[in-house]
């Protein structure tokens, strides 16, 4: 680790007019920390998210589900509110990582990173989100860019994340034996303006399965899916799995996702 | 009369309160006054000329004490690192040992490879002057597959090692070999790969050298399963410090599964570098540079062909395997794909005929030395899945052609083709158990219900042996080791009645301070809270080999009765003289002296008493309680046992599910069963891991390390694993005095093999560990 700078303002603002040019935000530092220690990475001054209370909770209000950026995995998981809104959500939030990960990761440090393998893009995308920052509000599809970039700018920081409640959403991951992260994801949302399915771990950024979609749309049932195949060309290929394996993985876990939603 | 807390009681272990309640003394937590950190410029590269190296701005850099090179250990007189045990290859040659420097010299041959030791006043100091330092280096094209290396036209790793070849070994009979294949009714062939694994001990490893410029003594703190070994090869080889100056220390260790018994180049950097900087130097190992640097485990690729007469009988086997040194040859390397390895491909058979070739070679990766099994479990994963394939190829159930073929119960002494003597054995017993444990008949009504479920379902077992309790001196002398592997202990009274036991073998993890003191409490009567083990010191223990190859019981142990054995002897001549009888008259049991015929006796803590306390005491007899002993054993030890797994299989997603695992182990009298059950668990577990998640992998062109973090090299968790059936079976070792054979390996060695086979079982067709679900998913829907 390099030496650095630390700040933990109290407030949104004060945070954002803490940033500096090689400064970085610091949620839950389940990646940043670990690419410090490394020496891959390397900050002028950190700035510490974590004593700004309004960036924590969990808010139901009828047909939305609003999460603060700051608020943990296993605040989520354990959430009533998330429980009877959207159940899927509250599950993948219980299987991010491992303990310690989901005692300390964010909502909003995990988004705003963009892993490609990491659950939550899924859940945003699928479930037609909105991201909230200190600057604007940005629909998902249009947040998550590619391999770990988002359309946020320098100092604007992720506040909340609200979800549209669905008619029945359901989750299924493939994890990546050695890091648990979703070798494939599939998140499939029936919602009132119809059915969406975002893949997280198999490209090098989420994205919707169009097909899958259409399918849903008129037959919401796994067998709809089980048959549809994603193209392997420009899903990633790694020593954990080939493309071709990812591409016939979608298939499998959108059926399973679709059965999960019940 | 038995003792509480004595021979087989499940004693829990004494050691346990202070590792789970971090009282531990590791080698991180220790730290000297003065100390400095010391830090490795390590290879970028998998293989470069190092052109030049230029240090100035590192060394003007903030905090830096020093800064060493390649060139200033060798301009001091320090040799390179070398390799214990001659290997002779089949034209009389011995094998190639080319220079192993602590830090390179003029080329680096892996990445990580050792290029500079910055010591500074702290770790990050250190670590910003390493990035100042400038090397001028001149990549070449590297290798890291084993079988590319030894082909024609491979990069030259070595000059020294003329296409890459470290030696070409052989062992068995040909001519019978191929007779034996001539008139054989069916030939059964296979080829095999087995895996690179990566040790990952909990603890990595640490080293604290200190130098005391008065008496001139060195002293290293480290993480070392064998610190005598360590001294006498840092004295004898290296030139540190004469042994009389060097004290070598291993406090509490977490973990080594072998990575821990070499001699490695950080540790030895350190210490120099503590006398040159006249200073302590800390250096403990990241877990970046564990998977870098500790010696890697298997790396083989085989073929092999097992010969049948018409009634599946086997005829003949032979075994040709390439085996992955890595970039240099560490410590014991070259004894693990020959010594240990060829001699146990008999496995629990009678095999008329056997002949096994090894070539083993130079690449650019990791050094591979001995990892938990080291050879047996790459013999028992040849031998175990050829005999599960022949069996299918005859049509046999794999357990009845293995039933058919083992060695009979009244077969032993049994010398097999391999130059072994299996000296006991009761192999039909334990794999019969094992069958009913799991209930080996039921089989096909589970796969059955399995097959409606839409899942695969498959069997397979292993009947694994292996030799421990290394080793007798003379026969390992013969077969080129350069030390003898006997082992040390003392036992000594204090006058108040508690002992203290040194063990020349050590504790890392396997439970000696329970294991050892439920001896002493048997034999003597003493309570165990009253016996302390000392191990790891080499200012305090006489000498020891240290703990690997499951010895530190059968030899360790043994040579602990041999010393009680000299307490009795000494107590007896004291009992008789306080008794007034005669010494032929003193009987002993567990600590109590009696005179036969009368009920007059003494307890062990009197005796010790009066021999401290000698006011009343035989004439002809030294004062003092402390006896000492050295045993070298008269032969291995083999324990045996077959394990049968049964898997369970997505065919969706090609995911492995072990749904059952029956073991049934043969390790002779056993001392502490919970320990036993313990070291069983542990082996499984790592076994499983070889079998369908670990794997270390290079990428071929750059051969940078792909596995460098747990984000990619797959460790098995709690979730990967069933619950255990265990149960032993007992055939006492007649060849040491407590009648054990070791637990330490046998799961890792077992496990691969008995995995892979009900996973072959399930799916039909062969596939090499790890089996990943894409390799299973692929090999489920090629058709």
């Amino acid at each position: 680790m390099y030496s650095f700078d630390y700040e933990r303002p109290s407030g949104v603002n004060e945070a954002a007019s803490a940033l500096g040019e090689d400064d970085k935000f610091l949620a839950g530092g389940q990646t940043l920390l670990p690419t410090l220690k490394l020496r891959l990475s390397q900050v002028d001054k950190l700035v510490d998210l974590g004593a700004i209370g309004e960036l924590k909770g969990i808010a139901k209000s009828g047909s939305e589900l609003t999460i603060g950026a700051m608020t943990t995995h296993v605040t989520v998981a354990n959430s009533g509110d998330v429980k009877s809104a959207i159940p899927a959500l509250g599950s993948l939030a219980a299987h991010i990582g491992d303990a310690q990960v989901r005692n300390r990761g964010t909502i909003g440090g995990s988004i705003a990173n963009n892993d490609p393998a990491a659950d939550y893009p899924a859940a945003l995308v699928a479930l037609g989100a909105t991201v909230h920052t200190n600057k604007r509000s940005i629909s998902a599809e249009d947040f998550f860019v590619d391999l770990f970039e988002t359309a946020l700018e320098d100092d604007e920081l992720v506040t909340k994340v609200s979800f549209p409640i669905p008619e029945k959403a359901g989750y299924a991951k493939f994890p990546n034996p050695a890091s648990r992260f979703a070798l494939v994801g599939v998140f499939v949302a029936k919602t009132a303006s119809g059915v969406r399915v975002a893949v997280t771990g198999a490209g090098p950024s989420v994205f919707r399965q169009s097909d899958m979609e259409a399918a849903l749309g008129s037959n919401f049932a796994a067998d709809a899916v089980s048959g549809i195949k994603t193209d392997a060309s420009g899903l990633n290929s790694d020593i954990h799995a080939s493309a071709d394996y990812r591409s016939h993985l979608i298939s499998v876990m959108a059926a399973r996702a679709v059965t999960a939603a019940g | 009369m038995s003792v509480e807390n004595g021979i087989g009681a499940p004693v829990r272990r004494k050691e346990d309160q202070r590792f789970i309640t971090g009282n531990g003394h590791y080698l991180d937590d220790m730290n000297k006054v003065g100390q400095a950190y010391g830090y490795f410029l390590r290879s970028p590269h998998a293989f470069a000329k190092i052109k030049g190296i230029d240090l100035n701005a590192a060394k003007a850099a903030p905090g830096v004490v020093d800064i060493f090179t390649g060139q200033d250990m060798v301009a001091d007189g320090i040799g390179g690192l070398i390799c214990g045990w001659g290997i002779t290859s089949k034209d009389g040659t011995p094998h190639k040992a080319p220079p192993h420097n602590s830090l390179a010299v003029d080329a680096v041959r892996h990445v990580g490879d050792q290029v500079a030791f910055v010591v500074a006043e702290t770790l990050q100091q250190a670590k910003d002057a390493a990035e100042l330092i400038e090397v001028d280096y001149e990549p070449l094209t590297p290798v890291t597959n084993i079988a590319k290396a030894l082909a024609p036209g491979a990069p030259q790793i070595h000059e020294e090692a003329p296409g890459n070849l470290c030696f070409d070994w052989e062992l068995g009979d040909k001519a019978a070999t191929d007779t034996a294949f001539a008139k054989a009714a069916h030939v059964t062939k296979l080829d095999l790969v087995n895996n690179r694994l990566s040790p990952n001990p909990m603890e990595p490893r640490a080293a604290l050298g200190d130098y005391d410029a008065g008496t001139g003594e060195l002293t290293l703190y480290t993480t070392s399963q064998n610190p005598h070994v360590a001294r006498l090869i840092m004295s004898a080889f290296l030139a540190i410090a004469p042994e009389n100056k060097l004290r070598v220390v291993a406090p509490d260790v977490g973990g080594g599964f072998g990575s821990k018994i070499f001699v490695y180049a950080e540790e030895t950097t350190t210490i120099w570098a503590a006398k040159k900087v006249n200073r302590p130097v800390k250096w403990t190992s990241d877990r970046s540079e564990a998977f870098l640097t500790d010696a890697h485990g298997r790396d083989h690729v085989t073929h092999a062909e097992l010969a049948t007469d018409a009634d599946g009988k086997i005829l003949g086997f032979k075994v040709s395997t390439k085996a992955n040194m890595g970039a240099y040859l560490s410590t014991f390397a070259s004894a693990v794909p020959t010594y240990l390895y060829g001699t146990l491909l008999s496995g629990q058979y009678k095999i008329p005929s056997i002949y096994c070739e090894v070539q083993a070679g130079f690449t650019n990766t990791t050094a591979v030395d001995a990892y938990r099994g080291a050879g047996r479990p790459e013999a028992t994963y040849v031998v175990e899945r050829i005999m599960d394939t022949a069996a299918r190829d005859l049509n046999m159930d794999p357990t009845e052609f293995r039933l058919k073929n083992f060695i009979p119960s009244d077969a032993y002494p049994y010398e097999t083709p391999v130059i072994m003597t299996y000296d006991a054995g009761d192999y039909a017993t334990a794999m019969n158990m094992a069958k009913d444990m799991i209930d080996y008949s039921g089989f096909t009504a589970r796969k059955a219900k399995s097959e409606a479920n839409g899942k695969l379902r498959g069997i397979g077992s292993a009947a694994y042996i292996e030799a421990c309790g290394i080793a007798p001196s003379a026969a390992v002398g013969s077969l080129g080791a350069g030390v003898g592997l006997w082992e040390s202990a003392e036992v000594r009274f204090n006058p108040t009645g508690s002992v203290t036991v040194f063990t020349g073998s050590h504790s890392h993890g396997q439970g000696h301070e329970t294991t050892f003191a439920q001896i002493i409490s048997d034999k003597l009567g003493v309570d165990i809270n009253s016996v302390e083990v000392v191990h790891g010191d080499t200012d305090k223990v006489p000498f020891g080999m240290g703990t690997y190859g499951s010895r530190s019981l059968a030899v360790g142990g043994s040579a602990i009765v041999k010393a009680v054995d000299k307490i009795v002897e000494k107590s007896k001549k004291i009992a008789a003289h306080l008794m007034e009888a005669s010494v032929e008259d003193i009987e002993h049991e567990h600590g109590v002296f009696s005179v036969a015929g009368t009920d007059k006796k003494l307890t062990m803590g009197e005796i010790a008493f009066a021999a401290y306390v000698p006011h009343n005491y035989p004439a002809d007899l030294e004062p003092g309680m402390a006896e000492n002993a050295f045993y070298d054993p008269l032969n291995f030890t083999f324990p045996a046992g077959t394990h049968i797994a049964e898997v369970e299989i997505d065919p969706a997603t090609g995911v492995v599910e072990i749904v059952d695992w029956a073991a049934a182990d043969d390790f002779g009298n056993i001392i502490n069963p919970m320990i036993v059950e313990g070291q069983v668990h542990g082996g499984v577990a790592q076994g499983i891991g070889q079998a369908l998640l670990e794997g270390v992998q290079y990428d071929e062109e750059s051969g940078q390390l792909l596995t460098g973090s747990y984000m990619d090299y797959c460790m098995p968790r709690a979730d990967n694993l069933p619950s255990f059936r265990i149960a032993t079976t007992n055939t006492p070792c007649p060849s040491n005095p407590l009648g054990v054979k070791g637990c330490g390996e046998a799961g890792a060695i077992a496990a691969p093999a008995a995995l892979m086979n009900a996973i072959v079982n399930a799916i039909g067709r062969d596939i090499d560990m790890p089996a990943t679900p894409e390799k299973v998913w692929r090999a489920i829907n090629t058709h």
